[in-house]
């Protein structure tokens, strides 16, 4: 469990990148931060693993103050996927996964077995170990990431905007990808991103924060879709522009007992199943979501 | 044209091997001259590389890198060494020319190594820094394991520019009589109106410049990380990108 106890972060010129932030972060779950540039969501990652310390408040790991733990041990005991995956260039793909292991001693041969493991969890063929991460694409690279993220086996996940900068097919791929790792590997998954409809599919908590990280609406993305708290939650997740407002499109057949949704401003939203002309009701949970394995890796080459 | 092949055949001249007392071999002015930038490189080095490194990862002090890549192009070798005579004569009652131009050399041959560490620091990706950091690195393997190999070759980039500013000068402190080197060839050949000889010692300066010039080239492509050289086309822009914006990337002897 990670808990901010009313954690402010003030720069030096004056702006208040966090304003008296209090959360609880339940343990084997995903919390996704979501909000526009600037919010102070990122600013708020990176003081769980001290790449900034907050002015004032206290953020507790467990119960532990982490002010206490020195900086360097802390993170790497966290683990911390980016953007643009931050791999070392001039480290082979085996050797960036590994990189955590041998800071913290682990002997070559068992640091090895273990980084070639972790390619098999985040579906990299073991081919690509000896390659170097400007021989990757995009979307391999960010797998590369993630289990570097995870090699140290830590419980706790940072991910900072980890798919922002792949397509969107490879991106889709990586969010099955994570759900499935979450649901495997039952890790604490801490998430950043400043799209919606990746923090309502990754996250049994979202947080939705306006400017100075104060939080906006705080809870399931089904309580929040139900119940936006306010006009920024609405216009944030797209509810004032009749974006999650449904209907069934009149002109359009699909096949079977299908029909088509269309969205408040007439643009087609997915479909439906009906069967005997009644719209059929399902369950949010258990939530399943078919995911690819690393035999197909759908634009990922 | 002429004139360059008697330069040549001066130095053939199995005479001109040996030092006697009518002149100096060309053996004890090149070991002299290559004593003389060893020396001044070593001292450099280890003032200007844990500076710049310094300055590079941490981020204080950038405007003397700024400053010292600037001054690097454009510091007037022969002022400053005529200037460091006349400050030292007081100073070393013995060997007064020698001391003073090994002074003078190191102070032309820090600014481009300062400015090679810096700038090789400054230009490794400023995200892969923050990884490596968020992975928990120390702030020392950061340096020593990611900025270091990824700036390897601006850092080396200096260094060549710092030796050949050093061999380059030295030539020329010949001109106050001490320290012997290649640059006495030059220096007595004028003053005796022995054209030949002036022309050996520039034929040796230069070849001796392009040989070490061409050698620290090899090592500078050696440093390159393979990661950094191989991979896609996009890096390996990135890295080209990298060289050209710094200006310690090739050596520059201008005003010498």
């Amino acid at each position: 469990m990670i808990e901010f106890k009313s954690v402010s972060k003030l720069y030096a010129d004056g702006t208040h990148a966090v304003d008296n932030f209090s959360v609880v972060i339940p343990s084997r779950k995903t919390t996704v931060f979501v909000g526009s540039s600037g919010c102070g969501k990122t600013t708020l990652l990176r003081m769980i693993n001290r790449m900034v310390d907050p002015t004032s408040g206290a953020i507790e790991i467990d119960g532990e103050n982490i002010a206490n733990t020195e900086p360097v041990h802390l993170r790497r005991g966290i683990g911390y996927v980016m953007q643009n995956s931050g791999l070392l260039p001039h480290r082979t793909v085996i050797d960036n996964v590994a990189t955590v292991l041998f800071l913290t001693k682990v002997p070559k041969v068992e640091a090895y077995a273990r980084a070639n493991e972790l390619l098999d969890t985040v579906g990299l063929d073991r081919s690509l170990a000896k390659r170097y991460p400007g021989e990757l694409s995009g979307g391999q690279q960010q797998r590369v990431g993630v289990a570097r993220g995870l090699a140290a086996n830590p419980n706790i996940l940072l991910m900072d905007e980890p798919f922002g900068a792949v397509d969107p097919i490879v991106r889709i791929d990586l969010q099955a990808e994570t759900m499935r790792l979450q649901r495997e590997l039952d890790k604490t998954i801490v998430f950043v991103t400043h799209d919606i409809d990746e923090a309502f599919l990754l996250g049994d908590q979202v947080l939705i924060l306006e400017k100075g990280a104060k939080i906006a609406q705080r809870g399931t993305p089904e309580e929040i879709l139900a119940n936006p708290a306010s006009d920024f939650v609405a216009s944030f997740i797209g509810a004032d522009r009749g974006k999650r407002r449904l209907t069934v499109d009149s002109k359009v057949k699909a096949k079977g007992n299908d029909v088509v949704l269309i969205d408040a401003g007439g643009y087609a939203a997915g479909v439906i199943s009906a069967p005997g002309g009644k719209l059929a009701v399902g369950s949010a949970s258990p939530k399943s979501r078919s995911v690819s394995n690393k035999t197909s890796q759908a634009g990922d080459g | 044209m002429n004139l360059i092949i008697q330069g040549f055949l001066w130095i053939f001249d199995p005479a001109h091997f040996v030092t006697t007392a009518t002149g100096t071999g060309i053996p004890d002015a090149l070991a002299s001259h290559l004593v003389l930038t060893g020396v001044s490189l070593l001292v450099t080095i280890v003032i200007a590389v844990p500076l710049g490194l310094y300055i590079g990862h941490t981020g204080k002090g950038r405007l003397v890198g700024i400053v010292a890549s600037n001054v690097s192009r454009a510091f007037p070798s022969l002022g400053i060494i005529a200037i460091f005579v006349v400050i030292f004569q007081p100073i070393f009652s013995q060997n007064t020319n020698f001391a003073s131009a090994i002074v003078a050399f190191i102070l032309l041959g820090i600014p481009p190594l300062l400015a090679g560490a810096y700038s090789g620091l400054e230009a490794v990706d400023r995200q892969t820094i923050d990884a490596a950091r968020a992975i928990g690195m120390t702030e020392w393997q950061i340096l020593t394991k990611v900025e270091i190999p990824l700036g390897a070759r601006l850092i080396v980039g200096g260094f060549r520019s710092s030796t050949l500013q050093i061999i380059a000068t030295v030539t020329i402190a010949s001109l106050y009589g001490n320290p012997l080197s290649l640059g006495t060839f030059i220096t007595n050949g004028l003053a005796q109106a022995d054209y030949p000889q002036m022309i050996a010692g520039a034929i040796l300066v230069i070849a001796l410049a392009l040989i070490i010039d061409g050698l620290l080239a090899i090592v500078q492509r050696f440093v390159v990380p393979r990661g950094v050289s191989r991979g896609t086309t996009k890096t390996r822009n990135t890295a080209r990108g990298a060289r050209l914006a710094a200006n310690s990337g090739t050596p520059i002897m201008e005003g010498n």
